[in-house]
């Protein structure tokens, strides 16, 4: 075996409701620089799948993206024609029916049936689970009503799927990185405890998993970090050498910029401590790490290590968690500052008992500001004339939620002069519990779907 | 003898923020390597926990890269439970770096080739 000494993985998405016109691009580049090539979607954060659990509950085929189709029927040709692989989380809380989706897509686009395979092990969701969430989280559980409950696979199965021939990999919740790491680990062939190349991969994932984060995207600010093509990102190609170090790049012609700065941002991003960012496939450290510019749009991550992973996987457990009121309204012109300061006052009276509101002015003081108005009451009252008065509250009920916006409602006739634009919105709230399970607690592995099956749900 | 300047922080550094839960991480990248002293002299951990002292950080701890000029500080329980139950319209605190890079910086006359854009 003599396995290319480049593998090349373009990462199209970061999130669910991510551009979906971001992989084409990708996938040419890929062709186009030839040698075997990975596609990969992160499209799950942290609520992402109790959200999906909940819209499965409505419907038993949904709970995987909603945008599936729109991110993949423009590429998926492309991809099975060319032999460029696609692993993604996409699956969500329903891997098997996003498997089922894309079988159909393939057949409306007239092309062959692509071996897919479905990651499992994730969900904890079922019954019985819950011994083995009550144990890990003791009294946490009691009283709630959980929605979701997911461990954080690694890139095991992911790995082995591809060996056993899968072109497409769907997980639910499986690490961010591991998308990445999965596709490396079966394509060098590392030892599975390798942990300093376990660790470069892992890192280069963590500069693909938000998209165009690392190339341009939510860095520009005029002046100080000009990115050009804001409107037309190209999204990260990472490639990685068989030691597992990376460079990070995008498509020639697209928009946005890699220089060392962007990619030292992202290599950051969410990390905690920098000696032990922890994984299901390895505690990394990026302690002694470098990067450099290779070229334009070019950059190289060297110097990451590996240490043994954890004997523990992540949980995180979803559950209701009230409602969530809101209401917005403007003042603008003379003394406008003074009628929202007002309005805001008549507020709280008006739902006093209900529990903390948090009174922001939009145009004054409304994002740094903390939940309990400390940072609002120190400021000294302006003459700010474009003012929108924001007010919010969680309460169990909903019911008592409800009497949020129509209060602010009611400052059409009942408040200050001249309010206008109000607007009001009450939303179900989830919270999240996380706890670490033993690893040899879960059952992580994958299937292929069958022509049965795809032909079932034709 | 040379001269010193104030400068808001965003002219030495830049940075983004992330959270997990009610922990925010701020990270901080110096412009230019010769930058780097200052910032690890003056960014303390107590100068980040006043400039959040309204958000009540529980802890604020610095971690140093030298070999990438960055350093990553990590706030303890300043986002109103985070994302599942902070009222804030941020809930993630996505804005947080901004108001670090607004911590005042003093640095030698000398030094000032080396800043980016302008006050």
């Amino acid at each position: 075996m003599n396995p290319e000494p480049i593998l090349r993985i373009g990462c199209a998405a970061g999130f669910s409701g991510d551009r979906t016109d971001a992989a084409l691009p990708v996938v040419r580049a890929l062709i186009a620089a030839g040698g075997p090539a990975v596609l990969i979607f992160e499209t799950l954060a942290e609520r992402t799948l109790a959200l999906a659990q909940l819209a499965r509950r409505q419907d038993p085929d949904a709970g995987y993206e909603p945008l599936l189709d729109e991110l993949l029927r423009p590429v998926l040709g492309l991809c099975l024609r060319s032999g460029v692989r696609i692993v993604s989380n996409f699956g969500a809380a329903n891997p098997r029916g996003a498997a089922l989706h894309i079988a159909r897509l393939a057949r409306e686009l007239d092309l062959r049936a692509p071996r897919i395979a479905v990651v499992h092990g994730d969900d904890l969701s079922g019954p019985p689970q819950r011994a083995l969430l009550d144990d890990a989280l003791g009294g946490a559980m009691r009283g709630l009503k959980p929605v979701s409950a997911n461990a954080y696979l690694g890139a095991e199965a992911i790995a082995d799927a591809l060996l056993a021939g899968a072109e497409i990999v769907v997980c639910g919740r499986v690490a961010d990185p591991s998308l990445a790491v999965g596709p490396a680990l079966a394509h060098f062939g590392w030892a599975r405890d390798d942990w300093d190349r376990l660790a470069r991969a892992t890192m280069a994932g963590h500069l693909l998993e938000c998209g165009a984060q690392v190339s341009g995207g939510y860095y520009a600010d005029p002046g100080f970090k000009d990115i050009p093509g804001l409107a037309h990102l190209g999204y990260p190609i990472a490639e990685i050498d068989a030691d597992g170090h990376c460079v990070i790049t995008k498509p020639p012609g697209s928009g946005g910029h890699i220089d060392e700065h962007s990619v030292k941002e992202q290599l950051l991003y969410e990390v905690h401590d920098p000696a032990a960012y922890l994984t299901p496939d390895v505690v990394a450290d990026i302690g002694s790490a470098t990067v450099r510019q290779l070229g334009p749009d070019r950059v190289q991550l060297h110097g990451v290590r590996g240490h043994a992973r954890t004997g523990t996987l992540k949980v995180n457990v979803c559950h209701e968690n009230g409602w969530l009121a809101e209401g917005e309204i403007s003042y603008a012109g003379p003394r406008a500052e003074a009628r929202a300061r007002l309005a805001g006052e008549v507020l709280r009276e008006r739902l006093q008992g209900l529990g903390p509101l948090r009174i922001d002015l939009i145009g004054v003081a409304s994002v740094f500001g903390d939940d309990a108005g400390r940072w609002l009451a120190a400021r000294p009252e302006g003459d700010a004339h474009d003012v929108r008065l924001r007010v919010a509250l969680n309460h169990d009920e909903r019911a008592a939620a409800e009497r949020l916006p129509r209060e602010v409602t009611a400052l059409y006739t009942c408040g200050p002069a001249g309010g206008g634009g109000v607007r009001t919105a009450l939303r179900a709230r989830l919270g999240t519990v996380s706890c670490l399970v033993p690893r040899e607690s879960i059952a992580a592995g994958f299937e292929f779907i069958t022509p049965a099956d795809a032909g079932a749900a034709a | 003898m040379s001269t010193y300047l104030e400068v808001p922080l965003y002219r030495a550094a830049h940075g983004r923020t992330g959270d997990k839960g009610n922990r925010s991480n701020i990270s901080v990248i110096a412009w230019h390597p010769a930058l780097w002293p200052l910032l690890v002299e003056q960014l303390t951990e107590a100068a980040v926990a006043r400039q959040f002292a309204h958000r009540r950080p529980s802890r604020v701890t610095r971690h140093l890269l030298p070999q990438l000029q960055a350093m990553n500080f990590v706030l303890d329980d300043v986002l109103d439970g985070g994302v599942n139950d902070a009222l804030n319209l941020d809930s993630h605190g996505k804005a947080l770096s901004f108001l670090l890079l607004e911590l005042p910086i003093k640095l030698p006359a000398e030094l000032a080739v080396h800043l980016a854009g302008s006050d």
